[in-house]
């Protein structure tokens, strides 16, 4: 029994610091408090409310976000706009559709079921406007950056002057969070850039925060969902292990032997 | 296996089980003598079906959504987290059921090698398992790539690449396994139906362990024969069958909390990252439990060697009940034995360590006295402990595991017979 809990509680420690060693090698990642970690973590929905504002405003202009529908906008355990809302914002976007009858594209109002309209048509053509490099599709860009929430949050904010022994070719802007330090984005954020609807202060923390809240979501877009259903499943997990470990003492308690 | 005079009581169950012997396979299961003293150990293995089963069914559920294509399959692995219902769930069930799988198989294997269950009479079961366990890694890694994320199609490149090694036909090979001139849809396609194929291969042979475990019995933590059915023995239900049951609900609730709260802890972030052949990245690392025998390809200079010395080194646990030539089976009666099988462990351990860094500088010199360790223990240290070792005196049934001077020997002696 105790060789069992020892066993379980090293190898988690093991594979877990193993992990950990991947994204430990950078530097650290400033910190703030999300509401979605934990047991019991969920979404801020003002926050992500504020974050889909600035992607749309900033971001969504050189990055895509492919796998997200508007319909998503809408859904429970997001930013939970009204259908009406959410109908308006699909609506304010121009959708490729067709063909039609006489074989020809048109452009229409997005719809809920529409994907997000994506800045650029292709690959080639978001390099060429963003001299060469690629803005990646946000869609689950959290989960694809080791440090994940936090990595996102203080590269946002970790726009600086250059070190006088670094050159930075044009268009190459240094970056204390990024990978070498270099990155070809420039900082997006600015205080007081987008005016926030519910009249929080759009600073650049805030604002980071927001976005970086609203890619966890797009990420993870049933997250809470997890969160209950894990607990739930491991409450029940654990009463079940408790009511079989006596059932097994009392079998037991017929042959001499030690369970 | 006494148990092949059952006879069912109905006249029914009479008439079917003359035509096929189902029910008396059933009543062999249940009335299987175990031995009484097994641990917690030994509990691998029930939880280690149920590992199985879980991928072949959520795997089977997955399938129904996934598209097996290069220009599909990221999105589609998308689709499944976001669009399915509880397709979330069915995906990080099956993606860290891998790892549970693994964890659980290593803890069986060590098991195994601790308490010399490898060791005759045992050991087409052993050989069995070992490949399972090559399979498994077969399946791991063609399952890994199906998503079809950077460290998918990187991954897929650098082993795919190893059997470039081989001589003169080593390129040809490699164009075969790909398809193509390089990691592409048709590899993709091919990985699908074989990660597909191989679970039920090792369903069968899954079968054939147990069968050949039922042939021996189970050994034990002392590791001495026992009478069956005996005073040492218990029946399989529902002794065995609760105890395997409380293990395996310990296990799941690690697993859920994997599965619920850490779902992308034990993969790879530039898996979340679409494929794309243009850009490599930094760091190309197996999943985790591949790592100690990625330390061993890296750690040999010479490309061709290094495959060798990694084939060799899961290729030589095969041979292992004729490398170890001790006639004890348990390690609680070896005591040099214990000390070195608790530095192989450590030692694989190390390997798994430095197997996630860098293959330069210090690691690669840990990577090489590790692996050349690794070596020594199966080909040198396990062969001469068996003529060298001071083994401690080993009890002759489990009722009587306390053995001091020849008394007690004698008192055991005449428990036996009265068993008989």
């Amino acid at each position: 029994m105790k060789n069992l809990f020892k066993l379980f509680s090293i190898i988690i420690l093991i594979i877990t610091s193993h992990s950990y060693s991947f994204a430990a090698e950078k530097v650290e990642y400033l910190k703030t408090d999300w509401s979605f970690k934990g047991l019991f973590g969920k979404f801020d929905r003002a926050s992500l409310q504020r974050g889909y504002q600035v992607y749309t405003e900033v971001c969504a202009s050189c990055h895509s976000m492919k796998y997200l529908s508007y319909r998503n906008l809408a859904e429970p355990g997001g930013p939970e706009f009204s259908e009406a809302q959410a109908k308006a914002i699909a609506a304010s976007f121009e959708v490729t559709d067709g063909p039609n009858s006489d074989g020809e594209m048109f452009t229409r109002p997005g719809k809920l079921s529409d994907k997000f309209v994506m800045p650029y048509d292709n690959v080639k053509a978001a390099q060429a406007a963003n001299g060469g490099a690629y803005p990646p599709d946000m869609s689950v860009l959290v989960k694809a950056r080791g440090g994940g929430v936090d990595y996102i949050y203080s590269l946002l904010q970790g726009y600086e002057e250059a070190p006088s022994n670094v050159s930075l070719d044009d268009g190459v802007y240094y970056n204390k969070y990024m990978y070498g330090n270099k990155i070809r984005m420039a900082a997006p954020l600015s205080d007081g850039l987008v005016e926030y609807g519910d009249g929080t202060n759009a600073t650049v923390e805030q604002m980071s925060k927001d976005v970086t809240t609203f890619l966890m979501w797009s990420a993870e877009p049933h997250l809470e969902s997890r969160h209950q259903m894990g607990f739930k499943a491991i409450v029940y997990l654990i009463i079940l292990t408790v009511l079989v470990y006596f059932s097994m003492k009392r079998i037991w308690s017929r042959v001499e032997s030690e369970v | 296996m006494s148990d092949h005079d059952y006879r069912p009581k109905s006249k029914v169950g009479q008439w079917f089980n003359d035509r096929l012997p189902l029910l008396t396979l059933a009543n062999h299961l249940t009335d299987y003598p175990t031995p009484k003293n097994l641990n917690y150990w030994w509990t691998f293995g029930g939880i280690l079906t149920f590992c199985l089963i879980t991928q072949i069914v959520t795997g089977l559920t997955l399938a129904m959504h996934y598209i097996a294509h290069a220009d599909m399959a990221f999105e589609s692995v998308e689709h499944i987290m976001r669009d399915v219902n509880y397709g979330w769930l069915i995906r990080y069930i099956h993606a860290n059921g891998a790892s549970m799988f693994f964890l659980a198989v290593y803890i069986h294997i060590f098991r195994s090698l601790f308490y010399g269950s490898y060791k005759s009479p045992r050991e087409i079961i052993w050989i069995l398992g070992i490949i399972i366990y090559l399979l498994m890694m077969a399946a791991a890694f063609m399952g890994y790539v199906l998503p079809w994320g950077q460290m998918s199609f990187w991954g897929a490149t650098v082993i795919t690449n190893l059997f470039s090694a081989i001589p003169l036909v080593g390129e040809g090979i490699v164009t075969w396994l790909w398809g193509g001139y390089s990691v592409d849809n048709p590899t993709l396609t091919r990985f699908f139906t074989l990660h597909y194929l191989i679970p039920f291969l090792i369903l069968g042979l899954v079968v054939l362990h147990i069968w050949a475990l039922h042939v021996p019995g189970n050994n034990n933590p002392v590791g001495i024969d026992i009478k069956k059915p005996s005073k040492d023995t218990v029946p399989f239900h529902p002794y065995i069958v609760i105890k395997d049951g409380f293990a395996l609900l310990m296990f799941m609730i690690v697993f859920a909390f994997f599965v619920f709260y850490a779902p992308n802890i034990l993969g790879h972030a530039d898996n979340y990252i679409e494929a794309n052949p243009m850009v490599t990245p930094a760091h190309i690392v197996p999943e985790w439990y591949l790592l100690p025998f990625y330390a061993i390809l890296r750690s040999v200079p010479d490309k061709l060697l290094g495959v060798v010395a990694m084939l060799s080194a899961i290729l030589i646990l095969a041979v292992l009940p004729w490398l170890d030539t001790s006639k004890i089976r348990s390690a609680v009666f070896r005591p040099l034995y214990k000390q070195f099988y608790w530095i192989l462990v450590a030692d694989v351990l190390i390997l798994g360590y430095v197997g996630a860094m860098p293959a330069e500088g210090l690691y690669l010199l840990i990577a090489r006295v590790a692996t050349a360790y690794y070596f020594l223990h199966f080909l040198v240290i396990l062969p001469v402990l068996g003529f060298k070792e001071k083994t401690l005196p080993v009890p002759l049934s489990i009722t009587e595991p306390v053995l001091g001077g020849s008394p007690n020997l004698a008192g055991a002696r005449n428990k036996e017979s009265k068993i008989e």
